[in-house]
């Protein structure tokens, strides 16, 4: 089997007598899916923000691309290709779909100290850029300031960004949360044919999505995974039952 | 003195989340207050109620006509907004008063020094102002630690929904919480008075202080307001003391006695620079 | 062209105008008003970089106003008395050598400045950036060797090669020549990778981090280039007064370059020109009817700033855009 890409071995943060995350293992092979799901308060946001680090781990390891990534920081594991995009869609509101996406390029793409080409006349941006959002479905709302976008169309603009950043890897933190049935179907298309670019890291509460998608869950409650497996070897796992899916499965 | 400012500030920056830069403003009305009260009456206990007084009509009005928009304004508008106070107050207070500094006497009670230990003499007036800092950091804490008034306002400050939602009239409340921050300006303004002349422009370098002292602190903590006013005093004063001599030992005494002034003057700015380099929400930061 | 172009191009031109109409009609002292915005408005052009572009608010940009000032004063000085300046350097009275000498300090100050202030944000950037101004105010006030409190006197204004700048009408032409080209500077880095990264700074740092550009060395360089440009105003600043006094690193200066930028409308390309513009006359008109006009300019500010934001610029062109 293939290096994984993304490996975190024991990792642990706890917030005073909060034990977030309490011994996270988990790895992202090339070629998958892997859903990580689990009821709220579990701790996913807390573990996704120590893979992309903007919190700090108490201990444990975490390796991308080959690399022990714990000392570096948030701009520097996007640049070795963690392509993230956020729970609550965060952009830069004033610049238009476009622009946003721009800026992922300029950033792959090395300098940011260039003080006198504009960018908009500089297509190897803007075309990438383009690329990327017609890849997404956004080319008619280019010009559109992402503040004024739909909520659905912000995530998909995140989708994009990342794919433009030319990620090795995507960690998703709920794309589908708010899109309308329609949506969520055609971004569920999109991602089963994006795994083949690089792996997913997908955290989602959309069932319906995780299990057409995903080639291994993990379920995290309380800060520890209670089991990693396939579809079926999750859907009926008697701890996951128990904890999670409860009466209702 | 520097602590009444700050702790005043302290009130209104971390329970209001609000940059008033005014509040010298309101140190000076105090201090006028108190001057033009004392001179009319004869005395200095009347002006000092009349600073607490003003300043906090002054406070409560700008909070109702102004401030009141700006809390969920960006830090930019709130620094504009009140610097175009500053602007309104002192042209305003120059056109009602005049630009020549009124004096103020320390009253006859106060009057004369006490001997320290070691034959040391200290002014009474020092001492009481001292005190007077001391009694308010005690009476601040208690209200925010201990009364129905103290849980609203670190009840607002936490979440300024949910205390509306509770029923509260959190309008009325921060309009009360900046006079009462406003107050202890004018308070401190009517005892500096005292020591000083008083004059248009007297409040901002003490409203840079005390903003220092804020930053030092740590936004939001009245502990921190505390510590860092006796941090700043303590570097001032040493630093206007110590460093000309210093300098005294390698340089001829006049060079040393203007370089060491120099230096006093900047060194609480590098202190704060060095404690924000390494601390950069200050010493006790009140809340991530 | 959009009408954010034509109005940016009629103050411009504007500007330009105005001193030759006052030669016309024999009111030189309106070349001096006219030199004036165009030096205030370079500064707070400089400015803008910082505050509009990327989001900081520097409440000390006095500093590099004063540097500029001081450079310009302290070479002068030398360069009359002829003492050397330091290692043996002669002072000099050239004022492109000034301007080099003034933005490279400046740029180094604020190098210093911004590796620490720029470890923080919000309130205690502004802070901060305040705290450093004060301690250069002190210092230039303590500092007797050149005037303290007092300030510095410059004897006869700067030479520029070609040009006496003692003729009000060159020394206008040599600072709005100075303010065109910052202003295209400023047009060149708003829309530059630079200038979208720093502006995506602005509006949402953790996006920034995201895609893998470290929001800090961005900011730092683009508050250094800002505080080059306002030095340069300075340096000018000092030479239209032919006086220098520590009053340039007050914080009210720090203040009024602010007020400026607001005044005309953050972030814009002509916002720190409109502003100066309001800002001089109505200084100039209130001034000569009462002495308290400040108690009116802070009424007008306040009411910018509550109820009109976007100043000028957005009242003449619009909401701004951006592509």
């Amino acid at each position: 089997m293939a290096e994984p890409i993304l490996e975190i071995r024991n990792l642990k943060k706890s917030f005073g007598a909060l034990k977030a995350t309490d011994g996270v293992s988990l790895d992202l092979r090339p070629g998958e899916i892997h859903a990580l799901i689990g009821p709220n308060g579990a701790g996913k946001s807390t573990l996704i923000h120590q893979i992309a680090g903007s919190l700090k781990p108490d201990s444990g390891e975490i390796r991308f691309a080959g690399r022990d990534v714990k000392p570096l920081d948030v701009a520097a594991r996007a640049r070795l290709g963690m392509g993230r995009t956020f729970q609550v869609s965060s952009l830069a509101p004033e610049f238009s779909a476009l622009r946003n996406v721009m800026l992922a390029v300029q950033a792959r793409e090395g300098s940011s100290f260039r003080f006198f080409r504009p960018v908009m006349r500089d297509a190897s941006l803007t075309e990438p850029a383009r690329a990327a959002l017609a890849r997404v479905g956004l080319s008619d709302r280019a010009d559109v300031p992402a503040a004024e976008l739909s909520h659905g169309e912000r995530r998909q603009l995140e989708i994009a960004i990342a794919l433009a950043l030319g990620a090795r890897a995507f960690l998703l933190d709920e794309p589908m949360a708010g899109m309308g049935p329609e949506g969520s179907q055609a971004l569920t298309g999109f991602l089963d044919g994006l795994r083949r670019e690089a792996p997913i890291l997908l955290i989602e509460h959309d069932m319906d999505a995780v299990f057409a998608l995903a080639d291994r869950i993990s379920v995290l409650v309380y800060g520890r995974i209670i089991a990693t497996g396939t579809v079926d070897e999750i859907r009926n796992h008697p701890d996951v039952r128990e904890a999670y899916l409860g009466e209702g499965a | 003195m520097l602590f009444l400012m700050a702790a005043g500030l302290t009130l209104i920056f971390g329970v209001m989340g609000l940059i008033n830069l005014a509040h010298g403003s309101l140190f000076m009305i105090g201090a006028f207050a108190c001057a033009t009260v004392a001179a009319a009456t004869g005395s200095f206990w009347l002006g000092l109620v009349a600073s607490l007084a003003a300043a906090a009509a002054a406070g409560a009005l700008v909070e109702i006509l102004v401030i009141r928009r700006l809390y969920e304004r960006d830090h930019l508008d709130q620094v504009l907004a009140t610097f175009a106070l500053i602007l309104i107050f002192s042209e305003g207070t120059r056109w009602v008063f005049g630009s020549f500094p009124l004096y103020l006497d320390i009253p006859q009670l106060l009057s004369g020094a006490v001997h320290l230990p070691g034959g040391a003499q200290y002014p009474v007036y020092r001492l009481a102002v001292i005190g007077v800092g001391i009694a308010v950091a005690i009476g601040l804490y208690l209200l925010i630690g201990k009364t129905r008034l103290g849980m609203r306002i670190r009840a607002g400050e936490s979440d300024r929904e949910m205390i509306g939602a509770l029923g509260i009239d959190i309008g009325t409340l921060y309009t009360l919480v900046f006079a009462l921050g406003a107050a202890l300006a004018g308070l401190a303004g009517a005892m500096v008075g005292a020591l000083q002349s008083v004059q248009v422009g007297m409040g901002e370098p003490v409203l840079i202080l005390a903003f220092v002292v804020i930053v030092i602190g740590g936004i939001g903590s009245i502990k921190g307001a505390l510590i860092g006013s006796v941090l700043v005093g303590l570097t001032e004063t040493l630093g206007r003391f110590l460093l000309p001599h210093l300098f005294g030992l390698f340089m001829p005494p006049s060079d040393a006695a203007t370089v060491g002034a120099a230096l006093a003057s900047m060194l609480i700015y590098i202190v704060m620079a060095l404690i924000l380099a390494f601390r950069p929400r200050g010493l006790f930061a009140a809340s991530a | 062209m959009s009408r954010e172009t034509i109005v940016t191009a009629l103050l411009v031109l504007g500007l330009l105008a105005a001193p030759f109409a006052a030669q016309a009609m024999g009111e030189p002292f309106y070349i001096t008003l006219a030199t004036r915005i165009a030096i205030l408005a370079l500064a707070a052009t400089g400015l803008n970089i910082a505050l509009g572009l990327g989001g900081l608010v520097s409440f000390g940009h006095a500093a590099f106003f004063g540097i500029g000032g001081y450079a310009a004063g302290i070479l002068a000085t030398h360069a009359f008395n002829g003492e050397p300046l330091l290692l043996g350097l002669p002072g000099t009275n050239q004022m492109i050598v000034i301007w080099i000498a003034g933005a490279v300090i400046a740029g180094i100050v604020a190098m210093l400045i911004g590796l620490i202030s720029l470890r923080t944000s919000g309130v205690y950037f502004i802070m901060i950036t305040l705290a450093f101004a004060q301690m250069i105010y002190y210092f230039a006030i303590s500092w007797p060797a050149y005037g303290g409190e007092d300030g510095l006197s410059i004897y006869v204004r700067n030479a520029f090669p070609g040009a006496n700048t003692l003729v009000p009408m060159s020394f206008f032409l040599i600072s709005f020549a100075l303010l065109a080209a910052g202003l295209v500077l400023f047009a060149l880095i708003r829309d530059s990778r630079f200038g979208a990264a720093l502006q995506a700074g602005r509006q949402n740092e953790t996006r920034l981090a995201a895609v893998g550009i470290v929001p800090f060395r961005i900011r730092l360089a683009a508050f250094v280039v800002s505080a080059m440009m306002t030095a340069v105003a300075g340096a000018l600043f000092a030479d239209l007064n032919r006086f220098v006094s520590p009053s340039m690193f007050s914080w009210h200066m720090s203040g009024e370059l602010i007020v400026l930028i607001i005044l005309g409308g953050v972030g814009r390309l002509a916002g720190p020109l409109a502003g100066a513009i309001v800002y001089v006359l109505f200084e100039f008109a209130l001034g000569g009817i009462t002495e308290h006009w400040q108690l009116f300019l802070g009424l007008i500010l306040l009411g910018v700033v509550l109820f009109a934001r976007g100043g000028v610029m957005g009242m003449l062109a619009g909401r701004a855009r951006h592509g």
